[in-house]
């Protein structure tokens, strides 16, 4: 037989898929290790998909997808980042942010543009640049800045082939965010280079140190950025698949090319519950982003009782401590503490190299859950200790 | 810190004071410290237990009851009203508005039981005009509490991105 894709054989398979394997062997394991809410979809969202079902609304949208419901993002976008976008010509609604993500890549991209990475972050980004033919280019991110961008770092990674800045902010997997005053730093050097941002805001309602900034709302910033977001993490709606980007309108114009012959439309049910969730929901996002910051604050506060090294994260649902004291990697610590302890947690590696020595902590977790298992990881920090 | 505070006890009056603590980001002392000024203000009214009282071997009955009274000059239903909740099988009494005007939830041992109360205490009230008693036949949800829920099988994969 005639080999396959060589470029799809030689993307690294992701790191945490590898985790996933042993975990998934292990009976009786906790896990806090999950990425997504543990929250079911607020009822008023659900049953709204319900009706839509009822009613009959069993067909394709258009392609960019329904029109009330991309006149309700830009609403949304109006009110909490001030900032407008042409419901019509500069709205995409995708399946999922991963879909955003993916096909804002490939309309952008030629082939030998280089993207700029910061790590540790999600593990879509270098694979997606590099099936649209792009070169990535990782800054890795260090935790004596709180794992933001610093205006050096990515100054320091430009050159003349550069064409597009990834920003992952509030970030999977370190929970750290990127203020006002951080990203006008970010954007002088944007402009002055002249490159495209592509910026994941996917956890934007959860921050617990005033509101998320979009860089969009920055000056001179809307017109080079593809501002990608969803409804999974804020309204608990991982499973309906649903995202948007919203970009100049030349940018949407060829997403929608590769979304349409790719996708058709995002799913129907979906949208008609995320025009709900959007016009109704602020009040359970609310609720849950309460719930999920006291989860942090008890955390950080165990952590700090049992002498875990972790700077306090600001946003997402996760929290990044630092195992280096330990003398083993990520990866080593991670596959122990499943072992003695029974408890999952991500090793920082599956976000790229600079995780190295960290551990992803997803508090999307019942308090009852999490509380079992940080006794555990103390009991086993201090063996470790001794 | 309050409102916080009383949201998370509302659902688990029993977390412990480190849990607290360590969930509202406050030293214990400065807890424990507001949880006696709820008392004292009255903030916090009690702990209670949510049971299902319908998976022991104790038969109990529970009725709504409609009343409608005369208020009285002076002191409008509170008269009326505290001569009703003064009887330890009222669970409850409210205020409503309207059809009717005191809703009244009672819990006996038997059907027997209630209709003896309604018939000999309640309708006797002088202030009291009509009654209208319902029986609860089966409850599913009680202070924001799902009775049956199924437990909930977390269908999340262990592992995700």
């Amino acid at each position: 037989m005639k080999p396959l894709s060589k470029t799809i054989e030689n993307i690294k398979p992701s790191g945490i898929r590898k985790f996933f394997d042993i975990v998934s062997e292990m009976k009786d394991a906790i896990s806090l290790g999950v990425g997504e809410p543990d929250f079911e979809t607020p009822w008023h969202i659900r049953e709204e998909g319900i009706y839509a079902l009822e009613k009959g609304k069993t067909f394709y949208t258009s392609n960019a997808g329904v029109k009330n419901l991309r006149e309700e993002i830009n609403n949304y976008l109006k009110r909490t980042q001030n900032i407008n976008y042409n419901p019509l010509t500069e709205i995409l609604v995708t399946v999922g942010g991963s879909e955003a993500i993916d096909i804002g890549l490939r309309a952008i991209l030629n082939s030998g543009d280089e993207v700029i990475i910061p790590q540790p972050s999600y593990v879509s980004y270098e694979p997606c640049t590099i099936l649209a033919g792009g070169k990535p280019v990782i800054i890795n991110l260090k935790a004596e800045n709180e794992f933001r961008l610093t205006p050096e770092e990515l100054e320091n990674a430009i050159t003349d082939k550069t064409k597009l800045l990834i920003l992952p902010y509030p970030n999977n997997p370190t929970g750290a965010i990127m203020e006002k005053n951080d990203l006008i730093k970010i954007a002088q050097i944007i402009k002055k280079h002249d490159i495209y941002v592509l910026s994941d805001e996917i956890y934007s309602e959860l921050t617990y140190k005033g509101k998320h900034t979009s860089i969009a709302s920055i000056e001179g910033m809307q017109e080079r950025t593809i501002l990608i977001n969803g409804f999974s993490k804020s309204y608990a709606m991982t499973g309906w698949r649903l995202g948007y980007a919203c970009a100049p309108e030349n940018i949407i114009r060829q997403m929608t090319k590769i979304h349409q012959f790719a996708i058709m439309c995002a799913p129907t049910t979906s949208q008609y519950s995320a025009v709900e969730a959007l016009k109704n929901g602020d009040k359970d996002v609310e609720e849950m982003r309460q719930s999920y910051n006291m989860r942090r604050r008890f955390l950080m506060k165990r952590f700090k009782e049992m002498g875990l090294n972790c700077f306090e994260p600001y946003g997402a649902f996760y929290v990044f401590p630092c195992i280096k004291e330990f003398g083993m990697t990520s990866e080593e610590f991670a596959l122990k503490f499943l072992e003695e302890e029974k408890v999952a947690v991500v090793p920082g590696t599956a976000f790229g190299e600079s995780g190295e020595g960290f551990l992803r902590i997803s508090y999307a977790y019942s308090m009852e859950n999490l509380k079992i298992a940080i006794d555990r990881l103390e009991k086993f920090i201090k063996i470790l200790k001794k | 810190m309050r409102e916080e505070l009383l949201t998370i006890i509302e659902k688990n009056s029993r977390i412990g004071l480190r849990d607290l603590s360590a969930m509202l980001g406050r030293e214990e002392i400065d807890v424990a410290n507001e949880i006696a000024n709820l008392e004292k203000e009255g903030v916090i009214c009690g702990y209670h237990t949510l049971i299902n009282w319908e998976k022991t071997s104790l038969e109990k009955v529970t009725a709504l009851i409609e009343v409608k009274v005369t208020p009285q000059r002076g002191q409008g239903f509170d008269k009326i009203a505290e001569r009703l909740y003064n009887y330890p099988e009222v669970k409850s009494v409210y205020l409503i508005s309207g059809g009717f005007d005191l809703l009244v939830t009672l819990e006996e041992k038997s059907l027997k039981e209630i209709s003896n109360f309604v018939s000999d205490k309640l309708s006797t009230l002088d202030r009291v005009l009509s009654t209208a008693t319902h029986f609860i036949l089966k409850k599913y949800k009680d202070h924001g509490t799902i009775v049956n829920k199924a437990a909930n099988e977390q269908e999340r994969e262990m592992i995700t991105p």
